[in-house]
């Protein structure tokens, strides 16, 4: 470890944490973090339709969207980013940036994981409550969102944290199709520079996980105060 | 989309077709080399995880908490360009004439999957409520035979269902090492596309393939979970 110099990483800082920006586009950690928040919320969305579809009465729409999910689970999520990149220019006939083909992407590869998420939620809130509602007059829709879906969400709260925590990680294939986040700024850096893989490599190694620990950290926090506040 | 003309034929015969059977090949191996290997480790550092022994211990929580937490693709670029200068040059000298993306790529998904799978064995055992082992020791069993009578066959079953689960998230994940040229199933339909711009058919077959083995390996799970899970649990 002794013939490592971390000169590489401390004279181009800036380009590692925001890119070309403000000179250019942003990129690097400010990207992958830009892309990891959009993507979430956005697969949050996607992950509760999906998850309130897929525990549906009717059958039809239980199964095509247990199929749905069971599809997109079933693909390694390089797979999903080569459909978008290959499937949305020829239906939207072009106009759409990298940036947002693999936002499209992982939203939908996370809201299938989501969906998961959501239903397990629902499932976990004991039947009765359903019962009560519904024997108190609301309909099943509304006893679903005002009564099932609050204290279901608080329970899923420390899972979509470490959710977004799985996402930061798989921004780092947006790489592959040129996105200049964290991990395309370190190869850009390693095919100009040459000499230092091992310092350049390590560095964003722990940069990535100072931001996933700070996250998983935040989740088994939120973990022990929401079971604590369960009890009362 | 709408003058796109379907060529089935590209990728059901012929050379092209033998280019994605050798990349499913070259998956199927990575995998399979990955799967056991990373078994292995993590069973080493599930068993440090658990060890009485504190710089063990620690050692584990630290291996645990910092490849979980860092992308795949980064440890793989990392065993793959800048493993060289941390390695002793002997080791170095032996990689280089293996073939080192293959070997690059199972070091990143052996030791990315052996964190996920020490977790999971450590909480298959923490399951076990301790009278277990209070009443195998009771009942005048020694702490290795109350383990390897008791706690064990009962963890390892439990265990089961997760562990499959790591092992089908590191199949699809092996998918990330055509990102340093090992000519598997996704470097091998991109390959196809860019040779007969016959790219829907190509990642149509691909995708075919990850999902064949992706619902084999979950259709064991649900499998064991009825024919072995479901009647121990009834009981």
């Amino acid at each position: 470890m002794g013939g490592l110099d971390f000169s590489v990483v401390r004279d181009n800082l800036p380009y590692f944490f925001l890119g070309r920006y403000p000179r250019g586009p942003l990129g690097g950690v400010a990207l992958t973090l830009y892309l990891a928040a959009v993507s979430l919320i956005l697969s949050f969305l996607g992950g509760l339709i999906l998850g309130l579809l897929s525990v549906s009465r009717s059958r039809l729409i239980k199964w095509g969207s247990t199929t749905v999910i069971q599809t997109i689970r079933g693909m390694p999520l390089l797979m999903v980013i080569f459909w978008m990149f290959f499937l949305l220019p020829a239906m939207l006939g072009g106009g759409m940036t990298a940036d947002w083909t693999i936002i499209t992407a992982l939203t939908l590869f996370t809201s299938a994981y989501m969906s998961e998420i959501v239903r397990a939620g629902i499932l976990g809130i004991p039947k009765g409550q359903m019962e009560a509602a519904v024997s108190t007059g609301l309909s099943h829709k509304q006893a679903m969102l005002h009564i099932i879906l609050p204290q279901a969400l608080r329970n899923m709260i420390p899972s979509f944290v470490n959710q977004f925590v799985s996402m930061i990680k798989d921004t780092s294939l947006a790489f592959i199709v040129g996105v200049s986040e964290l991990t395309h700024v370190a190869t850009q850096m390693n095919n100009r520079t040459m000499l230092y893989p091992t310092e350049i490599f390590l560095f964003i190694a722990v940069v990535y996980f100072i931001m996933c620990f700070a996250f998983t950290e935040l989740s088994r926090w939120l973990e022990r105060r929401l079971a604590w506040r369960k009890s009362i | 989309m709408l003058n796109y003309r379907f060529d089935w034929a590209v990728v059901t015969s012929g050379k092209y077709f033998d280019w994605i059977l050798s990349g499913f090949y070259v998956t199927l191996k990575l995998s399979a080399v990955s799967i056991a290997l990373s078994f292995l480790l993590g069973l080493v550092i599930a068993m440090m995880r658990m060890s009485h022994a504190r710089p063990f211990r620690w050692f584990a929580h630290g291996y645990l908490e910092f490849f979980r937490n860092t992308p795949l693709l980064v440890q793989i670029f990392f065993w793959y360009f800048g493993s060289y200068k941390i390695l002793p040059a002997a080791v170095n000298d032996w990689l280089v004439r293996q073939d080192f993306e293959f070997a690059a790529a199972v070091i990143a998904l052996t030791i990315y999957t052996s964190a996920f799978i020490a977790e999971d064995i450590r909480s298959g055992v923490r399951s076990i409520p301790k009278e277990q082992m209070e009443a195998a020791r009771s009942s005048g069993f020694s702490y290795v035979r109350s383990m390897q009578y008791i706690i064990l066959p009962q963890a390892v079953r439990l265990t089961i269902p997760p562990l499959i689960n790591q092992f089908l998230n590191l199949m699809k994940n092996s998918s990330l090492a055509m990102t340093i040229g090992v000519a598997e199933l996704m470097y091998q339909a991109r390959q196809v596309e860019s040779y007969t711009f016959k790219g829907f058919e190509a990642f149509s077959a691909a995708t075919f393939i990850y999902l064949a083995l992706s619902f084999l390996i979950t259709g064991l799970m649900t499998l064991y979970d009825q024919k072995v899970l479901q009647p121990i649990k009834g009981h």
